[in-house]
């Protein structure tokens, strides 16, 4: 149980290295915004949400109403209900308070990081290490930015900035080899929120959410179909 | 900004926490139909394809080719079997290289 919650911690580093730089720029960012120390710092304990909190700052700047920007907020997150409902599949079974409490540790990155895991299951413990570390990172690191500033030197801060997604291709890559079906999902889901994006047709939050769900329908259904022709035809050469 | 700042910051727990925490303890044990379940099992890697492309590219604004090394180096060290973690630091390190020559 230990163990797992161990190893969950050593996989969450990853992640924990990834928000430093992005923490560290938000805390930075909202003492700019006007925010003191204590609103800034219970925004990243409370929502916890990377690119929402983003938004909510340069509309808090915008002069932009609350609402709106709660509204926004929910919009960004709605891909979230897919994640974990995937996510849940794969989960060993936990009383629900239990399941709620790591529930709110679950962004694109936990995320990305369990459900591309190869054990068939995954501990509650191990979910625990990994979505602490995340999370305490985004939390410290808030604060951290927000007192000490972009001290960094320039060229560290802006070379930081592709942390995440090379850890979303380092999780990406092993999956691929030798799987064309993955390959397949995620270069389709690519191609689809790249023409969404270009063709400016829906924001940010929907884009993901539509792009995910298109390419994970369509590629099952091709898999559903090869599957039922391979049956017929070795049916077929039964009855042969 | 007083009151209003942590009205709002509530609003926006809740409507971040929820899509997380009801799929998550609401289908906990529920036999879902193998076309939904297969659908489910394929978000992870459909997720990632959508959330590295194309932000990867526009990571810097109005420096494209920063988007491009990142993305070649990440996906140059995964082929090779670099661990995560060596992609992450990998990664950075050319772009810090990089970022100071140019």
């Amino acid at each position: 149980m230990n163990n797992q919650f161990n190893s969950g911690l050593k996989s969450g580093l990853s992640i924990a290295i990834g928000y430093f730089p992005i923490a560290l720029t938000f805390g930075l960012l909202a003492k700019t915004t006007g925010l003191s120390l204590i609103e800034a710092t219970a925004m990243s304990i409370f929502v916890y949400a990377g690119a929402s909190q983003y938004i909510a700052l340069s509309l808090i700047n915008f002069g932009v109403d609350p609402i709106t920007i709660v509204i926004n907020t929910f919009i960004v997150n709605i891909r979230h209900f897919l994640m974990t409902a995937s996510l849940n599949e794969k989960m060993h079974r936990a009383p629900k308070w239990i399941k709620s409490i790591y529930a709110f540790g679950i962004t694109d990155e936990s995320f990305s990081v369990l459900a591309t895991r190869k054990e068939e299951k995954i501990t509650t413990s191990f979910a625990f290490g990994v979505t602490l570390i995340a999370y305490g990172s985004w939390v410290i690191f808030t604060a951290v930015g927000y007192v000490i500033g972009a001290n960094l030197p320039d060229f560290l801060q802006i070379a930081m900035s592709i942390a995440l997604y090379a850890m979303f291709i380092g999780l990406l890559v092993p999956a691929m080899k030798g799987n064309r079906k993955v390959v397949m999902l995620a270069a389709l889901a690519a191609a689809i929120h790249c023409i969404i994006y270009f063709g400016e047709l829906l924001s940010t939050g929907w884009a993901i959410l539509v792009s995910t769900l298109g390419s994970a329908i369509l590629v099952e259904i091709i898999y559903s179909r090869r599957e039922k022709s391979k049956e017929s035809h070795y049916n077929e050469k039964e009855g042969n | 900004m007083g009151a209003t700042y942590w009205w709002m910051l509530a609003g926006m727990a809740i409507v971040t926490y929820l899509p997380r925490m009801v799929p998550l303890t609401f289908l906990d044990g529920k036999e879902l139909p193998p076309i939904v379940s297969g659908v489910l099992s394929n978000i992870p890697y459909a997720v990632l394809g959508a959330l590295i492309f194309p932000a990867i590219i526009f990571v810097q604004k109005g420096n494209i080719l920063f988007g491009i090394i990142g993305a070649a180096t990440a996906f140059l060290i995964a082929f090779l079997g670099g661990g995560v973690m060596s992609v992450v630091l990998g990664t950075i390190g050319i772009l810090a290289v990089y970022g100071l020559f140019m």
